[in-house]
């Protein structure tokens, strides 16, 4: 009973926080609601599909193929990425090309999204530095799996 | 016959009143722990692209709640689960009935007043109803035939009747200062003055009363700090094998438990539908001075008072749900048993002796 009673100084103190969150928050609210733009906000909250938050410059996202100056990728068909994935997303079709210093070319490069576990691996891996992780989209959905395969020209745009 | 409609009527506004505060209570308990959070809240349910800060979030849920299936588990006693739902929202819902809104109006010849039904034993009859409530959750513990429900309905009714001691003996000392059960002629009471300028409400008369009974009170709505019945995180409650509207029935008994709770918070301690120096004629200042009004003006006025004091209370329970974490079981007995009831029982004994020392 005591021990309980001495808890009574700590229930009081919960509840002043809870409360002192309520009141300046719902200030904040209610200067929003009269128009007066204040420096702090009311809630921390990002509504999403509208307000996006900004990604870091390092966050890994969706992957591109970066072009040559004639607009075909840089890739030379190595094989570097596709074994060094962990998840074994990544199908690399490689093709004679007649351009000496290339010498190989992708004819497929396939990343299922679906299985990607978006460790960069593949990005550290790559020799010519041609896979990135930095096209910044992370709304990554589908409603098939197949939606999901990306194929060289969607990885290229 | 007209006395039968007017009852008519005022059940259905009472009911009106009640289950659209129980709606818009889910909202403002979604809403409420969002600002206190530092989040926005539920705002996205919208009827024509208009979402007044998502003022139709409860009709979507309801919706949502009746379009789901209706599943019975197949080794559940069927017809027993199908009406303990209806038992714990029966026995919440018809409280109602003995709580008084406002004072009596006359309307031409005829008094009514603002209570669908004027018992003798208002007080008695509330605390029956809510017992009884336990019904529903040991029948719906039990009748799912699932071992975790079977413990969460003994563990709910264990709650419930430990704090009906601590409930009961908390307003004992309450009926001794305003001699009454009635719940009308309390509140009544409650209007008097006390050294010429206090209301003379149960809180100045009875702050360990009010204590004890704000506690045992909030134990028997079952949420948190109190939630071992239900517990929807952790531990598996009484109504895990519901689903659709019968879950959703239990879930309205637990926002109607509070707003009875706010109602008899106010009604008994908080002076009811009174205002401070409020008479059927207008303010009487204490300092001197007065406010005429005419007699409706102060209906409303009472009417709109009551309001404010039972949303007050449904706010701060909503406040306390989501400041604090969940007892365990030994300490919840431990303190319905070993603090709150001796408390009571303090109470009584003192409410006695000052009573005799001022007679």
């Amino acid at each position: 009973m005591i021990k309980a009673l001495g808890y009574f100084v700590e229930i009081i103190r919960g509840i002043l926080i809870t409360s002192r969150h309520f009141f300046v928050n719902m200030f904040f609210h209610i200067l929003k609601v009269f128009g007066i733009k204040t420096k702090r906000k009311g809630a921390v909250t990002i509504q999403f599909p509208e307000q996006k938050k900004e990604i870091a410059a390092r966050h890994r996202s969706l992957h591109r193929l970066v072009p040559n100056k004639d607009g075909k990728p840089r890739c030379v068909a190595c094989m570097l990425c596709a074994t060094v994935c962990p998840s074994e997303c990544i199908y690399v079709e490689a093709a004679e090309d007649p351009n000496l210093e290339m010498q190989k070319y992708p004819s497929k490069f396939i990343i299922d999204i679906g299985r990607c576990c978006f460790c960069g691996f593949c990005v550290e891996a790559c020799p010519e530095d041609a896979i990135r992780m930095d096209t910044g989209n992370i709304e990554l959905a589908g409603y098939t799996r197949d939606d999901l395969v990306y194929d060289l020209d969607k990885l290229l745009k | 016959m007209i006395e039968a409609l007017i009852v008519f009527i005022k059940i259905v506004c009472a009911l009106a009143w009640f289950l659209l505060l129980t709606l818009y209570l889910t909202w403002l308990e979604r809403k409420e722990s969002a600002v206190i959070q530092d989040r926005i809240g539920a705002n996205r349910a919208s009827i024509f692209g208009i979402r007044i800060i998502g003022l139709f979030q409860p009709f979507a849920d309801a919706i949502k709640m009746i379009f789901k299936e209706d599943f019975v588990p197949a080794f559940s006693r069927k017809f027993l689960h199908t009406i303990a739902p209806f038992i714990s929202f029966f026995f919440v819902a018809i409280t109602i009935s003995a709580i008084p809104f406002g004072d009596s109006i006359r309307i031409g010849e005829r008094t009514i007043s603002l209570q669908i039904l004027d018992f003798n034993v208002g007080l008695l009859f509330i605390l029956a109803m809510l017992s009884l409530g336990i019904y529903g959750i040991i029948l719906s513990g039990w009748s799912s035939n699932n071992r975790y429900t079977l413990v969460g309905g003994l563990r709910g009714a264990a709650q419930l009747i430990s704090y009906e001691v601590a409930l009961g003996l908390s307003l004992i000392g309450l009926i001794m200062v305003y001699p009454s059960l009635k719940l009308s002629s309390l509140v009544q009471l409650q209007g008097e003055l006390l050294f010429g300028f206090l209301p003379k409400w149960g809180i100045f008369l009875q702050p360990l009363g009010f204590i004890v009974f704000l506690f045992a009170a909030l134990a028997e709505t079952k949420r948190a700090p109190f939630d071992l019945p239900e517990a929807e995180s952790e531990i598996i409650g009484f109504f895990t094998e519901y689903g659709g509207l019968k879950w959703g029935l239990f879930m309205m008994t637990d926002f109607m438990e509070i707003i009875i709770v706010s109602t008899l918070l106010t009604t008994l301690f908080f002076g009811g539908w009174q205002v401070p120096w409020l008479a059927a004629d207008g303010f009487h200042w204490p300092w001197g001075g007065e406010w005429l009004m005419a007699p409706w003006v102060v209906t409303v006025f009472h009417v709109a008072v009551f309001n404010i004091k039972v949303f007050f209370f449904c706010w701060l329970q909503i406040l306390i749900r989501w400041t604090y974490p969940r007892f365990r079981y030994d300490q919840l007995m431990d303190f319905g048993w070993k603090l709150l009831i001796p408390l009571s029982l303090v109470n009584i004994i003192g409410t006695g002796i000052v009573m005799s020392i001022i007679r």
